[in-house]
């Protein structure tokens, strides 16, 4: 009963704080709806008995993640008063799109889905079961991410290596 | 229900890459957008009881963290050059 009842008030709040995003003029305050986003969304994992991708939302989105986008917020601090509209002109098709979509998840949802196929649904699996399916299953996919992950470092440091020799 | 506000989270993110003007929230909006489809991975794995969503959650955190490794340098490059942070102001890059 409690555990529902947590879990519709984290995915309201998610919701709710993902639509200020929208609304928000300052980055820094978007930041900060998207933190409030990403820390609901820890909840409802924790909820549904995932506790290590809640962990590791919490550390790497919000811990990693979103420490670099505050830090680059702070560095960028421009202002600009050459344009001072928040929104592009897309703002109205956009938002009657938008309006449309929901009507239909609405729709589909009043409509009732189908119950889940089979009866162990809303097990539990614990850390011992992640990382054995992750190191043993999965283990091509983890070396492959872990190619990407020394790619991005490269490009980001070629990045930075072009800007500085275009200043001089 | 969790599907639901997947998509609802998603379909926020698109919006808000569309409409906004601000590039650091246009790209705070695709987090959002990421952020989404991992929930609906976490909601089908919790139905299957299976660890394969809760592993491709994994690999899109990591994922996530290389984009955003990435986009952060070019829209500092982009800042310095133009000096501003509309997305206006880019309109010369186009083709």
């Amino acid at each position: 009963m409690i555990d529902s009842l947590l879990l519709y008030l984290f995915a309201g709040s998610a919701v709710v704080a993902a639509a200020l995003m929208l609304v928000l003029q300052h980055p820094m305050r978007v930041a900060l709806a998207l933190i409030a986003t990403m820390m609901s969304l820890a909840g409802v994992y924790a909820l549904l008995g995932v506790h290590v991708i809640a962990v590791f939302q919490v550390l790497i989105y919000v811990g990693a993640v979103m420490v670099f986008m505050v830090y680059a917020i702070m560095l960028l601090d421009v202002r600009d008063h050459s344009y001072t509209r928040r929104f592009s002109r897309l703002l109205v098709p956009g938002i009657t799109a938008l309006t449309i979509f929901l009507a239909i998840v609405a729709h589909g949802l009043w409509r009732q889905l189908p119950p889940p196929p089979s009866g162990r649904a809303g097990a539990v699996f614990s850390v011992v079961e992640f990382s054995k399916s992750f190191l043993s299953d999965y283990w091509l996919h983890f070396e492959l991410v872990s190619v990407l992950l020394v790619a991005a470092v490269v490009a980001a440091l070629a990045i930075l290596k072009v800007g500085r020799r275009k200043r001089g | 229900m969790l599907v639901a506000v997947s998509f609802t989270l998603f379909a926020l993110g698109l919006l808000g890459v569309i409409i906004r003007r601000n590039v650091l929230v246009m790209l705070m909006c695709m987090e959002l957008m990421l952020n989404a489809v991992n929930l609906s991975f976490v909601a089908f794995s919790h139905q299957m009881a299976s660890a394969a969503g809760a592993v491709l959650v994994f690999l899109v955190f990591v994922v996530a963290t290389a984009e955003i490794a990435i986009a952060i340098p070019i829209v500092l490059l982009l800042v310095r050059n133009k000096r501003a942070m509309d997305i206006g102001a880019y309109a010369d890059l186009k083709g």
